[in-house]
């Protein structure tokens, strides 16, 4: 239920985006959040955009996760 | 390095700060049990160690009542819309679905967005809303862009803080929180403070990637080990400290907090939404006559209601997998996608990790 999923949106019009879900294309509506622009990645619950994700943290996670591991170590 | 290295150093980790005693964590999520049951993660944590679900399945916390009353609009000629697990769960004595094989109008929707296109094709269309607070904004959202006329919504979102507490005050024996994350992405960090300083609970906002939830389960541990207790965000990438504030306002102006039922688990206080005055003319417990007789939210011999809340696992139920299939479902835990039981009757509940 509570399943979210991240997107890329490639077109805004008004309150509803086309997001491309790797590959998979479907509208989505942005009434839920501010400032977000063709090339932002999302995160898609139920057919809303919950969130804009950061596209650096979201790429960079497993560096993130070793990172901290290893800061275990020291 | 990749995933399957990292996991193996994460668990090494935690295997490390474990203390000897039995140790304990509830997540309350559907979404986290799926990911911690398919990828086998429980295979990978201290043998020590039960990380266990609580209350968190929004079709199966909705109580019979609820699905009654859908039934009942449904048999009135209304034409329902809701989200495809809600169809066959149980009422009181039949489903949405069974109303559907007899003649009624109930389509499976995947978002209420979907259910707004149908609205334009027939006379009055009763969106069933169930979710918790991810989904609550979704439906605030849609009622503020001036739906049509036709269009109502039934009410049936719950709150999962208010259902941590109940689980604090239950005297359930446990150590910490593995906090739902996309819960956490609307009310951000805030609504848990009171688990970590009054309830002295470590509680970890998770994501849902097996890696997401070992540094959870890691994070838990340290605060075990540290001594220390604290609220703290494991999931960053979509969680901020202050969750989702135009979410949160369009949620406060649509809806107001009531203290409502949980199926089989009973009243938890300011643990609901309903539709607040201003958007009663949406309200379809406003604008239908709905009588019902009395309800049943517990079949014989089931036990989802211990299950929802920790107190017993899908294995402690007699019916479990033998008479309770998800073909043949007696309680709303076998039904749902997110229900502990079907969970662990699809994936088996100690896999080896296959990632």
């Amino acid at each position: 239920m509570c399943v979210g999923v991240p997107g890329k949106i490639l077109e805004i019009e008004e309150n509803e985006a086309i997001v491309d879900f790797e590959g998979t294309k479907q509208k989505v509506r942005v009434d839920l959040i501010d400032n977000v622009e063709e090339g932002d990645y999302i995160l898609n619950h139920v057919g809303h955009a919950i969130e804009v994700l950061p596209e650096k943290e979201a790429k960079e996670r497993l560096k993130l996760f070793r990172e901290y591991l290893d800061s275990l170590e020291e | 390095m990749d995933k399957e290295k990292l996991a193996d150093k994460f668990s090494k980790k935690i295997k490390e700060i474990t203390p000897s005693r039995e140790v304990r964590a509830i997540h309350i999520c559907g979404t986290h049990e799926q990911a911690i049951t398919q990828y086998g993660l429980r295979s990978l944590l201290p043998d020590n160690f039960d990380l266990t679900m609580g209350p968190g399945c929004p079709v199966c916390v909705t109580p019979a009542r609820e699905v009654d009353e859908a039934i009942e609009l449904a048999k009135q000629g209304v034409t329902i819309a809701t989200f495809g697990d809600m169809l066959n769960v149980p009422g009181s004595e039949e489903s949405l679905s069974d109303a559907r094989s007899e003649g009624a109008d109930v389509r499976v929707v995947y978002s209420i967005n979907e259910a707004l296109k149908i609205a334009k094709d027939v006379e009055e269309l009763v969106f069933f809303g169930i979710g918790f607070e991810t989904t609550a904004p979704t439906n605030a959202a849609i009622l503020k862009s001036n739906p049509p006329e036709n269009f109502y919504i039934l009410s049936s979102h719950r709150l999962i803080p208010p259902a941590m507490e109940l689980l604090v005050d239950m005297d359930v024996n446990f150590d910490g929180f593995i906090a739902p994350g996309h819960v956490s992405t609307i009310i951000g960090k805030e609504p848990y403070e009171v688990f970590a300083n009054k309830y002295d609970v470590p509680t970890i906002i998770t994501g849902f990637e097996p890696l997401d939830i070992l540094f959870g389960v890691l994070k838990f541990f340290e605060q075990i080990d540290s001594g220390e207790t604290k609220v703290e965000n494991a999931y960053e990438r979509a969680v901020r400290d202050k969750g989702n504030q135009k979410a949160q306002k369009m949620m406060t102006e649509v809806f107001e907090v009531f203290d409502a039922k949980w199926r089989g688990i009973g009243e938890i206080p300011n643990s609901g939404l309903k539709l607040s005055d201003e958007f009663r003319e949406f309200d379809a417990r406003e604008n239908f006559e709905i009588e019902l007789g009395e309800s049943r939210d517990i079949h014989p011999g089931c036990k989802c209601h211990l299950i929802l809340t920790a107190r017993g696992t899908p294995e402690d139920c007699g019916l479990f997998g033998d008479e309770c299939t998800p073909q043949d479902p007696h309680g709303p835990c076998m039904v749902s996608d997110e229900g502990e039981c079907n969970i662990w009757f699809r994936y088996g509940r100690r896999p080896k990790m296959d990632i």
